[in-house]
């Protein structure tokens, strides 16, 4: 019951609901609460305070009570530090999980008041620290971990300062509705099924990795077999051998021609078909259970596979805000 | 660490511990400059900190010797020593945000301390600029990478907002009387007079300028030869020094007045004696005290703190007309075998015939005109002190006429006792008030006669008149070590002096002597009535309450003032520009295209010039306001254009 109260309070006080536009940190939204070290020169101040009677101290006396206004004082500057920002949540580029997504938000400083020390992070102390000059946009990219593929939320973050004497922690919280795409983390190396012929006519065993068409430089997750080790020999850095496949061949990737036993294992070895079809240059579809999607090109191409693959089979995933996939709305 | 947080901190340090340098053992101050500097040198060098046994080590090495200098690792003088080697040391170990804080927390303790030995006006303004420096270094620790300018701003805004809070809370906060526990120890106080008079005590005390107290009289002032501020009074005399003696039995004293009373106040420097300071003869004590038997005002404790109160006295009096046997006696009493030709000096005025008042004029004359001298810088006296200086050395201060007054009163059967104190003071004119220096102490004589009970008679006023009637450096030759203030300055240096003085007596009333019954007394002349402590409590919360929303007010609206757009201002410029050549004005619902074009059918010349600048004006206002060279342009066009009235 009391609890129950308990939340509901938090509820009313906090407002933990999603927003959408800009957000401007109006008196409302804006806590403060004194910090252990706020605390700490209260009992100084009282030492103090006893001292000055004790000697009868009346210059005491005036620099307790000096020490004790600043502090007051210093509440008002720590509130104003956070008073009438204008927030609102910018792009999260899609990254692959196990690395850290990148969520953007724009802080608006409408003052003539340069703002310091201001923190932006999450529940978990992953966070950001930056300062919001007079009359100006910043941009601050918040860091936070993404360790499973599907929608990253950002969540509700805490916009907080203790500027200017860290005696006050002053703190507001934002709730966005911006999200991050997150990749499913590809295996380190997959050779590619084998393709398929254009017209449906059976499978067909040229192995497109047969004709030798040129080197490229190699980039990351390129196959280990495939680097030139001969051109590597001659100094010319590592190169990957490109072999051409026939103009018009298509290569199905279905999740039933991975050989892994779980989802997971299976999803991750399709995100590595993706990106080397794509590194190829190769038309490629996508087979999933339940979804499909006909060959095509391109980063595009390749973006909407991968996304397929990372929301694939999960719980409440929605899919359909094509346009908010990696944003937010404005 | 940041190494500007570093520098911040040590400066801050620098600055608290540095009053504290004159009266730290020296070689404690050595330390803690050495510690300093060597903490800068690693910073310059970014070099790491010392291994913490090392310093562990020196710690406690340097609270053993604190211990050894003081015998003891309690009180406030070991507390300030501590307190100061603790906060050095700990510039050592600056590695959290938390030791940053701690060291911050311990500045402002260690200003607190400097109290306890000064809390004059340039201490706080001493105390404020040290502040600044801490705040600044405060705000640094919790932004590192903040500029040295908007620190110090901010620093500075910080702190000129809490003065008038602070004003309010000193004047309000409900003052409760200490002290809370123990014993006060001394007072810091330069040298006083003391309980017993030898050669020499006197005339080293004429060298401090030092203040004894200041005086206001509420009546008419007596003349400047009246003052005489009397102190310990001395029976006893071994040959050489003379001393209060016993304790005198405790009658009151008589006092019959022949006079007007004088009223005044005296605020008395703390000199850790137990003795009050009135003129003579005082008769009426506004604070508890009591009065000996030889009109003496003593309080139980020492004076500890400045003492402020009222007094009454008479110059013309009868005190003592029934003295007891036993005093009189004692006062006739000399060490045997002594001074034999003082004495015989005296027998034959005695035996001379008159009565004890021709006697006295004898003795008086005698040292006018024996060719005695008054001198700071008087010769050593042998084992027959005062013979020596009756016939051979005959140059002295006030204590060694008064001694050899009073021993030559007493071999010719006269009583007679010395009196210590102070003789005169100097008026300032600023402040309307008295001030009496420790080099205005005087010692003078007191003799009993039958029917005027005990007379004061000052023989240094038959050497040296000017002495009492114009102070000490109109007695002395030009070339004695005095003081530079006591000899006589430059009038504007005198005067600055005297305003100076006047000031500091206004601080000390006002701020340093503002206690609960200071307090009292201000709120009632306020208009507050049946004051109780939860009363001013209020009152002190509602005060702050206003300032700080002010404050507030203030703060949040200038936040909120919207910055005047410069396209915008240049626009509505033009309207009123084109108003005054009498066309009509804008409407405030038009937009800048409608305005224009009916502009421009009423003046055909304006229409292509108003079109173009509407046109700008829309794409600056509702298209990209940052272009800057744009704006600029609109502005100029705007300005430029001219509208001749038709």
């Amino acid at each position: 019951m009391l609890n129950q109260l308990k939340n509901r309070f938090r509820t009313w006080l906090f407002r933990p609901k999603v927003e959408h536009g800009t957000v401007t940190l109006t008196q409302r939204r804006i806590f403060i609460l004194p910090t252990r070290r706020g605390l700490g020169l209260a009992v100084v101040l009282v030492l103090m305070m006893l001292g000055d009677i004790n000697y009868n101290l009346s210059l005491g006396y005036v620099l307790t009570f000096l020490l004790a206004m600043m502090a007051v004082m210093s509440m008002l500057h720590a509130f104003r530090n956070l008073a009438h920002l204008q927030i609102r949540a910018g792009r999260a580029d899609a990254v692959f999980a196990g690395e850290t997504a990148r969520f953007v938000l724009h802080f608006h400083n409408p003052s003539k008041l340069p703002r310091y020390q201001l923190c932006l992070g999450d529940n978990a102390g992953h966070g950001v620290t930056f300062d919001a000059p007079a009359l100006q946009d910043s941009t601050v990219t918040l860091p936070l971990p993404a360790p499973r593929r599907g929608w990253l939320q950002a969540g509700r973050l805490k916009l907080h300062t203790e500027f200017p004497l860290g005696l006050f922690h002053a703190w507001s919280y934002l709730h966005f509705d911006t999200r991050c795409l997150v990749y499913a983390k590809p295996l380190p190396s997959a050779p590619l099924p084998p393709g398929n012929a254009p017209e449906g006519t059976g499978k067909h065993s040229i192995a497109g990795d047969e004709d030798f068409a040129g080197l490229r430089n190699y980039v990351a997750g390129d196959a280990m077999p495939r680097i030139s080790w001969k051109a590597f020999a001659r100094g010319h850095g590592l190169q990957v051998k490109q072999f051409s496949t026939q103009v018009g061949e298509e290569l199905w990737l279905d999740l039933a021609d991975a050989p892994e036993r779980d989802n997971e294992g299976k999803l991750a070895r399709m995100t590595r078909w993706v990106l080397d079809a794509e590194a190829q240059e190769l038309r490629y579809g996508l087979r999933l259970p339940g979804s499909e999607l006909p060959p095509h090109g391109g980063t595009a191409q390749r973006d909407e596979c991968l996304r397929r693959i990372a929301l694939f089979d999960l719980p409440h995933a929605p899919d359909s805000l094509n346009a908010k996939d990696t944003g937010t709305s404005q | 660490m940041n190494t500007r947080i570093i520098y911040g901190l040590l400066l801050a340090i620098l600055m608290v511990i540095a009053p504290h340098a004159d009266h730290l053992p020296l070689w404690l101050s050595s330390l803690c400059a050495g510690v300093l500097l060597w903490r800068t040198y690693l910073n310059h060098n970014g070099s790491a900190l010392p291994n913490r046994w090392l310093l562990m080590l020196v710690t406690l090495g340097s609270a053993g010797g604190i211990a050894l200098e003081f015998h003891t690792l309690f009180g406030r003088e070991v507390g300030v020593a501590l307190l100061i080697l603790l906060s050095t040391l700990k510039l050592m170990e600056l590695r959290t945000l938390r030791d940053a804080t701690a060291l911050v927390y311990l500045a402002c303790f260690i200003i607190i301390t400097n109290f306890f030995y000064s809390q004059s006006i340039p201490t706080a303004l001493y105390m404020l600029a040290s502040l600044l420096v801490i705040v600044s270094s405060w705000v640094q620790i919790n932004a590192p990478g903040i500029a040295l300018k908007p620190r110090l701003r901010i620093a500075a805004i910080l702190l000129l907002q809490a003065i008038p809070l602070t004003l309010v809370l000193f004047v309000l906060f409900p003052r409760v009387q200490g002290p809370l526990w123990g014993m006060p120890q001394d007072a810091y106080a330069s040298s006083g007079l003391s309980d017993q008079m030898a050669p020499g005590s006197l005339s080293k005390l004429s060298l401090s300028d030092a203040v004894a107290f200041r005086v206001s009289y509420s009546t008419q002032a007596p003349g400047r030869e009246q003052m005489y501020w009397r102190g310990p009074v001395l029976w006893d005399f071994d040959g050489r020094t003379w001393t209060q003696g016993r304790t005198l039995a405790p009658l009151p004293p008589q006092l019959t007045e022949l006079d007007q009373a004088i009223d005044y106040s005296v605020t008395l420097e703390p000199h850790n004696r137990t003795w009050l300071f009135a003129l003579d003869m005082p008769d009426k004590l506004s604070i508890p005290s009591q009065q000996t038997y030889d009109f003496q005002l003593v309080q139980k404790a020492p004076v500890r703190a400045r003492l402020r109160y009222e007094a009454r006295s008479h110059l013309s009096y009868h005190a003592n007309l029934h003295e007891t046997e036993r005093n009189l006696k004692r006062a006739l009493q000399l060490p045997a075998a002594l001074n034999p030709r003082a004495r015989q000096l005296a027998a034959q005025w005695r035996n001379a015939g008159g009565n004890d008042a021709t006697v006295i004029q004898t003795a008086l004359g005698y040292f006018n005109q024996q060719g005695f001298r008054y001198t700071l810088e008087p010769p050593l006296l042998g084992f027959h002190s005062v013979d020596d200086f009756l016939f051979t050395s005959r140059q002295g201060f006030c204590e060694h006429y008064a001694s050899s007054f009073v021993f030559l009163m007493r071999a010719a059967g006269i009583p007679a006792r010395v009196v210590t104190g102070y003789q005169g003071g100097e008026y300032n004119d600023f402040g309307n008030y008295y001030i009496v220096r420790q080099s205005d102490a005087h010692a003078w004589a007191e003799v009993w006669l039958k029917d005027r009970g005990w007379v004061r008679v000052d023989p240094t006023a038959a050497i040296a008149p000017s002495r009492v009637q114009r102070g000490l450096s109109a007695a002395l030759p030009d070339n004695a070590a005095l003081p530079f203030m006591a000899r006589n300055p430059p009038q504007w240096l005198n005067n600055l002096r005297l305003n100076w003085d006047a000031l500091a007596n206004q601080w000390n009333q006002w701020v340093l002597g503002y206690n609960s019954e200071r307090q009292f007394a201000f709120l009632t002349r306020l208009g507050m009535e049946s004051i109780t402590w939860q009363k001013i409590a209020l009152n002190m919360l509602f005060a702050l309450g206003i300032v700080i929303s002010l404050f507030a007010l203030f703060m949040l609206r200038h936040l909120l003032a919207r910055q005047p757009d410069p396209v915008q201002l240049a626009w509505l410029r033009l309207c009123r520009k084109l108003a005054r050549a009498g066309l009509p004005p804008r409407a405030s619902h038009e937009g800048a295209q409608d305005y224009a074009a009916r502009i421009g059918a009423l003046r055909p010349d304006l229409s292509a010039s108003i079109d173009d600048l509407a046109a700008r004006y829309n794409a600056l206002r509702y298209g990209n306001l940052a272009d800057e060279p744009a704006q600029h342009e609109f502005i100029r066009r705007a300005t430029a254009l001219k509208v001749r009235r038709v």
